[in-house]
């Protein structure tokens, strides 16, 4: 269960990429909502990623990533067709429960847009109205528009300049859906803790039932640090066990996103040291280069 | 035994504990009278044969010694360190009485670490047969469970979740207390067993555990996947920064590397002063890593007093000798918050002793009006742990009431075919009690399976069965697969 090679890599913008790697086992035991640990490298960090999409016949799940670090910036960087990820350890988490809702929402935002695919699906396939919610910064940055409409019945682009669909936050086009729809049974919202907390609060006057998927840092991802615990309610519990989903009505938004910032200094200092020993690795390319030449 | 100088070696990661030289572990040999009685076996939870393997050291047979030390543990090395002796072996010793007892565990691992070095592994003559064998964890239970049915023939795989195997081994256990080179090695010798590793896999997530009977092959299933899910105190201020378990910490220090940052990637800060709550392993573990991670003042808060801390007496008196300043009677009530969401200290009650719990300790109650406060921005609780839930989560394997996996005098589970043993079982132990119960299980797996146990020795217990010589129904290998 070695060797977790890349098959496709497809570039949706300067920060987003789409990596295919290849593991039968687990495109056959993957289910909406579970999520990935992966380390590029032996001296790597455990990142979690969300399964974004499978293909049990082809024996392959799909990753959609952010470059927003050091690891995530490293992997663009690195990650090519051919290549394999040092570890990859998988399907995390409890799967959503795709329930028996006629009608929902399914809200994706940035980070968000790609794991709420496989949700999305999942409802059209159980026979679900579903409409389908997804934020980007531009025009620019939009992809799997045609996935998209083809599991929703609706599909609404926000867009934070107007570049396309419709200009506003992804909670604009959860309140243009409510409008219209006075029957939404639930919503579920992936993206960055701040959309989620916004769309909770978006539903909590409609008291319309609102799923979130939390992304705290986790280190094992199987139950054994409690580096992942949020609070729900009045619970202490651990993400990575017993979520990530969670009633968003229920999270504790704040606390979850003070914890985020824990290791900020670090982060910051880990993409300095990897820009440098970049710097480093090219100058004596170049060296080398001139060297051979003359 | 000599040891690094505390003010030195609470600045570096190489183990404290040197060893014994050959000459030094031939001069304690001389200290054991062997005992008829032999009160020390009784107090190894493997029933090691002490005397013996000691008066091989004594002959200068080292290796001699080995082979009686492998016939019941698997690790010496690794027991030899981190056992606490003085409640098993050591603790029964008759020269413990009047001196020093005899150091058993250094002997021990005197033995090991000889094997290791001259490359000694006992392989037995192993007759395949066809049976498929799998283990869940790769800790201590999995792994003397998995020489002992490799030893019977087995075709044995071992699935561990973590990117390296060894369980608390490796991620727990810092360095200098027990050198990742010692646990590759004793790895290394199982994979000459034949025992095949397969890290990054969850299981109950990637396959379940009824998926490995009835789609992958496995006759039959071994579950030692550990403790592990830490307990918070549940006192205000929980979740602020700078507040984790000593597992988070020691994952990333040991397993992680947080320690060469930012050579490796997982960072670890470390606190100006620091306050660990509790006094068991886990706890100084957690504590001294600290120390050498740069921290200037590190508190030890516990909530009864020194004779009641479960820590193994050397890591005590080693984390006194590094500088933990250890506050007994003291309970956290709080977590101050610095206004920015960040631990600045933490706030605690006196503690007094009153009459003995269940556990026959005696209960601490907290003395009123005593509260005062830590400046501390590191806090970490090493306060124990609770049951795994993956495992329950994923399977239809029966759980008691606190979690733990249900199982039988033999080790069987609600399962047919599937057993369990180590911390997932009893709760948290100790390594060689998580061995024993990986040899336990692979007993009743090989009766199970009803294979021939070659480890079972000869006239223990009943001599006869059904009137045939016990000696000789063991010669008669049953085949059914
Ligand atoms: C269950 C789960 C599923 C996830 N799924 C995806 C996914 O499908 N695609 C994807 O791109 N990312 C996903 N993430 C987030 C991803 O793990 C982080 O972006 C990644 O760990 C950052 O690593 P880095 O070294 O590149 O950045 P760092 O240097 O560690 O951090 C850079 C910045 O990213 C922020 N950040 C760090 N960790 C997280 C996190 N866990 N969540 C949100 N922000 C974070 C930091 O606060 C910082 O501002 C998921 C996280 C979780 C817990
Ligand atoms: C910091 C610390 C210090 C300690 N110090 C001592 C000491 O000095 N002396 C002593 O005797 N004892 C000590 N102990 C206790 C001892 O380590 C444990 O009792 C022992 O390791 C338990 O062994 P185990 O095999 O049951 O589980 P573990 O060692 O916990 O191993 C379980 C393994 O299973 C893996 N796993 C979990 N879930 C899954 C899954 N779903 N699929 C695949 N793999 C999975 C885990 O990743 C892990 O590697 C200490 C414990 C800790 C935490
Ligand atoms: S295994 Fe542990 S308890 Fe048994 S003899 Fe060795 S050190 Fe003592
Ligand atoms: S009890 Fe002590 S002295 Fe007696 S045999 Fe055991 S180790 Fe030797
Ligand atoms: S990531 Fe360690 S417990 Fe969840």
């Amino acid at each position: 269960m070695s060797n977790f090679e890349i098959v496709t890599r497809e570039d949706f913008s300067d920060v987003t990429y789409l990596l295919e790697v290849r593991h039968p086992l687990m495109a056959k035991a993957a289910k909406p909502g579970q999520f990935v640990i992966v380390m590029l490298s032996e001296q790597g960090e455990r990142i979690p990623l969300t399964i974004a999409d499978f293909d049990r016949a082809k024996g392959t799940i799909t990753l959609v990533i952010q470059a927003v670090g050091k690891t995530t910036r490293q992997m663009q960087k690195e990650c090519a067709v051919g290549t394999s990820l040092y570890a990859m350890v998988g399907p995390m988490g409890v799967p959503s429960s795709i329930s028996h809702a006629k009608k929902v929402i399914c809200v994706g935002g940035g980070l968000g847009v790609a794991p709420i695919y496989p949700q999305a699906r999942a409802f059209k396939e159980a026979g679900a109205y579903v409409i389908g919610v997804v934020g980007f910064r531009n025009k620019g940055l939009v992809f799997w528009e045609d996935k998209f409409r083809a599991v929703c019945d609706e599909y609404i682009i926000c867009t934070d300049d107007g570049s396309a669909g419709i200009k506003g936050l992804v909670t604009a086009g959860v309140t243009q859906a409510i409008d219209k729809h006075h029957d939404i049974d639930e919503v579920v919202a992936i993206g960055p803790l701040i959309m989620m907390k916004g769309c909770c609060d978006t539903t909590r006057p409609y008291a319309i039932k609102t799923m979130v998927s939390l992304n705290p840092l986790m280190v094992d991802g199987t139950g054994m640090c409690g580096g992942c615990r949020v609070k729900i309610g009045n619970h202490v519990k651990f993400a990575c066990v017993d979520g990530p989903d969670f009633d968003g009505h229920q999270v504790d938004f704040h606390d979850l996103i003070m914890r985020l910032r824990r290791y900020t200094k670090e982060e910051r200092i880990a993409m300095d040291h990897w820009e440098e020993s970049c710097r480093l690795q090219k100058s004596i390319d170049r060296k080398v280069d001139s060297a051979t030449s003359a | 035994m000599r040891e690094q100088d505390p003010l030195i070696r609470a600045k570096n990661f190489e183990e404290v504990a040197c060893g014994y030289l050959a000459d030094d572990a031939l001069l304690e040999s001389e200290r054991c009278l062997m005992c008829p009685d032999q009160p020390c076996v009784s107090g190894c939870p493997v029933g090691i044969n002490i005397p013996g393997f000691i008066a091989k050291i004594n002959e200068k047979d080292f290796r001699g010694a080995y082979d009686i030390l492998t016939d019941t543990n698997l690790l010496p090395s690794i027991c030899g360190r981190i056992c606490p002796q003085e409640n098993q072996c050591e603790g029964k010793c008759t020269v413990g009485e009047s001196l020093e007892p005899v150091a058993i565990g250094r002997l021990e691992r005197f033995v090991g670490d000889t094997a290791i070095k001259a490359g000694w592994v006992n392989i037995p003559y192993i007759e395949a047969n066809r049976f498929k064998v799998g283990i869940v964890g790769s800790g201590p239970a999995g792994m003397a469970c998995a020489a002992d049915m490799a030893k019977a023939g087995c075709d044995v795989t071992v699935f561990e979740a973590f990117h390296q195997a060894g369980g608390v081994l490796k991620y727990g256990i810092p360095d200098f207390r027990l050198p990742n080179a010692v646990i590759d090695a004793e790895i290394e010798n199982l994979k000459k067993l034949g025992v095949k590793f397969e890290c990054n896999t969850l299981v109950g997530r990637l396959f379940t555990i009824e998926q490995m009977i009835t789609e992958m092959g496995f006759d039959t299933v071994f579950v030692g996947v550990g403790a592990g899910y830490p307990t918070m105190l549940g006192i205000p201020g929980d979740s602020l920064n700078g507040v984790l378990s000593a597992n988070e910490l020691l994952t990333r220090c040991n397993l992680m590397r947080a320690r060469d940052f930012p050579n490796y990637d997982t960072p670890q800060p470390m606190g100006k002063r620091v306050a660990v709550v509790g006094a068991g392993n886990t706890a100084m573990d957690a504590m001294r890593v600290s120390l050498r991670l740069g921290a200037e003042k590190v508190y030890c808060i516990y909530r009864r007093s020194h004779k009641e801390a479960p820590a193994r007496a050397e890591e005590l008196h080693h984390a006194e000798q590094e500088g933990v300043e250890f506050h007994w009677l003291t309970n956290p009530v709080a977590v101050l918050n610095d206004g920015d969401g960040n631990a600045k200290g933490i706030r605690c009650v006196r503690m007094e002793l009153g009459e003995p719990d269940e556990s026959g300790r005696r209960r601490p109650i907290p003395v009123e009006g005593s509260e005062f406060d830590f400046e501390a921005d590191l806090i970490v609780y090493a306060i124990g742990t609770n049951a795994n839930p993956i495992m329950g989560q994923t399977s239809k394997l029966r759980l008691n009431k606190w979690g733990y996996i249900d199982a039988d005098s033999g080790l069987a589970t609600s399962l047919a075919g599937v057993f369990a043993g180590g911390d997932i079982v009893t709760g948290a132990a100790t390594v060689i009690e998580a061995m024993g119960a990986g040899r336990k299980a692979a007993a009743s797996m090989k009766a199970y399976l009803g294979i021939r146990d070659s480890n079972l020795a000869y006239g223990q217990g009943e001599e006869k069965q059904f009137g045939i010589d016990l000696c000789e129904r063991n010669f008669v290998r049953v085949r059914v697969a």
